[in-house]
């Protein structure tokens, strides 16, 4: 049963990563792809987590997972802002030749 | 067909790019690039040969040899790239003639 | 089952011959770094699928995570002296270069193409799984102190090869600092109040997630060199969010954190050659103290050496100012 809930879990997160992904093929801007992938990346990446705690099989390796998925998702948090801040600062100089 | 063969191959393939890159390539970054591609292949058909069927485990020495590759790969690329600023300032200032003074 | 991954295997592998070309088609240099960054970690994701975790974990963090770093500190570099830090990309790029002759292309083609083909020959025919090392090294694992076979083969077995890859960094760092003498120094961009929130509360973590790695290399994979990558991180967060600033006075520790590795990992074979025995034979019961020993020291080494790799400058050693041809220091 759990084994099932683990596999569903991540099932649905690769759906919204492959969501992110069309995003970030089709939208037209940086600040669209940049939000499209930061959102459903989260989201998928949340959920392909918990699957994968559904699945371990001791403390120990849920401990580990909680610590990745912190660490991941505060990392990427922070290179979606650093990416957008950098491109507001030179967005003027980037679209004047 | 087993995962050691098809990565094997990939790493061929991957080293032939790369030397392909470093014969052919102008630019000085992209052609460090292309010689670290070729270092890639070579230790992707390392592990490959380090494979064993699941059963058995790896064998570790090849893994130790690549894990040095690895460390030496990045200390050769660390050296390339302090050469390759240097030679870019230099061509940037090229009034300015390099002396090298004593310490 | 076992049909599915090995798709996965495939779709793996053309993958990264992709990237690996993409990376050098592809013309924005940013990009290409990019790609690069992809390509090692597709690389390491195909090693784990080979059963070499630790070979992934390094690959991860020290060909991916540093290279990356230094590539991208090169390339900000460029710009800044060509003064194209903040145009277009296609176009900031320097003037094309002389094309190579078409047949120099081609011939090189060719000459590669046959390479390729005759490693791919050798490849398959040689008896993969043949037998290696493996049953050598698994009757001398009792004797090696540590319960982890790719730990003790480069701390016990082959212990010469890690100490001589201790040096090369060495040697490494003592280059980089040479070279980068009469550099001008670039101004490192402004990292923001996020960054530098995201740097305070990361870099506990990561102590302490570099240090577990080290220890955990003693029985599962891990060790000194992925555990020291961990804390060379650690030391580029702390450089970029001018946490830490390198100041002339921190010259001599600096110099001193990077011989450590290599002077306890001699100091050790000497004084076990002294006992009597041959050098890096290590006393039954003392190997696992010792392996940890230099472990542990070859980590601090190894980090002090890829962070000061990235940062390039010896501290206090003043650039020869870009219009006068007066000597550093």
């Amino acid at each position: 049963m759990l084994e099932f809930l683990g596999v569903a879990l991540m099932g649905l997160g690769t759906v919204f990563f492959v969501a992110g992904t069309v995003g970030l093929l089709r939208f037209p801007d940086l600040f669209c792809r940049l939000h499209a992938l930061t959102k459903a990346d989260g989201l998928g990446l949340a959920l392909v987590c918990l699957g994968t705690i559904c699945l371990a099989s001791t403390p120990g390796e849920v401990l580990r997972i909680i610590v990745i998925w912190f660490a991941v998702a505060l990392s990427s948090a922070t290179c979606g802002h650093m990416i957008a801040r950098h491109a507001r600062a030179h967005r003027n100089d980037s679209e004047a030749p | 067909m087993t995962p050691a063969l098809i990565y094997g191959l990939t790493g061929i393939v991957v080293f032939g790019i790369g030397l392909f890159g470093a014969l052919c390539v102008r630019d000085r970054l992209r052609r460090l690039l292309a010689l670290n591609l070729c270092g890639m292949g070579a230790a992707f058909v390392l592990v490959a040969g380090a494979w064993r069927m699941p059963p058995d485990s790896a064998d570790p020495v090849p893994h130790a040899l690549v894990i040095t590759g690895i460390v030496v790969l990045v200390s050769a690329t660390a050296v390339a790239l302090a050469l390759i600023r240097r030679l870019h300032t230099l061509e940037s200032a090229p009034e300015e003639i390099p002396e090298d003074t004593p310490e | 089952m076992t049909d599915l991954l090995l798709l996965f295997d495939m779709l793996l592998g053309l993958l990264i011959i992709g990237l690996a070309v993409a990376a050098l088609r592809v013309r924005d240099l940013f990009a290409m770094v990019v790609m690069f960054v992809t390509f090692g970690l597709m690389t390491a994701l195909a090693w784990v699928r080979l059963a070499a975790p630790d070979v992934a974990l390094a690959e991860a963090a020290i060909g991916t995570g540093v290279t990356g770093a230094l590539l991208l500190k090169t390339l900000y570099h460029l710009r800044r002296v060509s003064g194209t830090l903040h145009l277009p990309e296609a176009l900031s790029e320097r003037p094309p270069d002389p094309q190579v002759p078409r047949a120099v292309i081609a011939a090189n083609a060719v000459m590669c193409g046959l390479v390729v083909i005759g490693l791919a020959a050798a490849f398959v025919t040689a008896p993969l799984g043949g037998p290696g090392f493996d049953a050598a090294v698994a009757d001398a694992m009792p004797e090696s102190g540590v319960d982890h076979p790719v730990t003790a083969v480069l701390l016990n077995f082959r212990a010469y090869d890690t100490l001589m890859e201790v040096v090369v960094l060495l040697a490494a760092v003592i280059a980089v600092w040479l070279v980068e003498r009469s550099l001008p120094q670039s101004d490192p961009p402004v990292m923001g109040e996020v960054y530098e929130g995201f740097a305070r509360l990361v870099l506990p973590g990561a102590v302490v997630v570099g240090v577990y790695v080290l220890w955990a290399g003693a029985v599962a994979p891990g060790g000194a060199f992925q555990g020291g990558a961990v804390l060379a991180a650690v030391g580029l967060l702390l450089l970029m969010s001018h946490v830490y600033e390198p100041a002339p006075a921190h010259r001599a520790a600096a110099r001193g954190l990077f011989v450590l590795g290599v002077a306890v990992f001699t100091g050790v074979a000497l004084l076990v050659a002294w006992g009597g025995r041959a050098v890096f034979e290590y006393p039954p019961g003392l190997a696992k103290p010792l392996i940890l020993l230099i472990e542990g020291m070859v980590t601090i080494s190894i980090a002090a050496t890829l962070a000061a790799l990235f940062h390039g400058r010896e501290p206090g050693v003043q650039p020869r100012p870009a219009d006068t041809s007066e000597g550093a220091q």
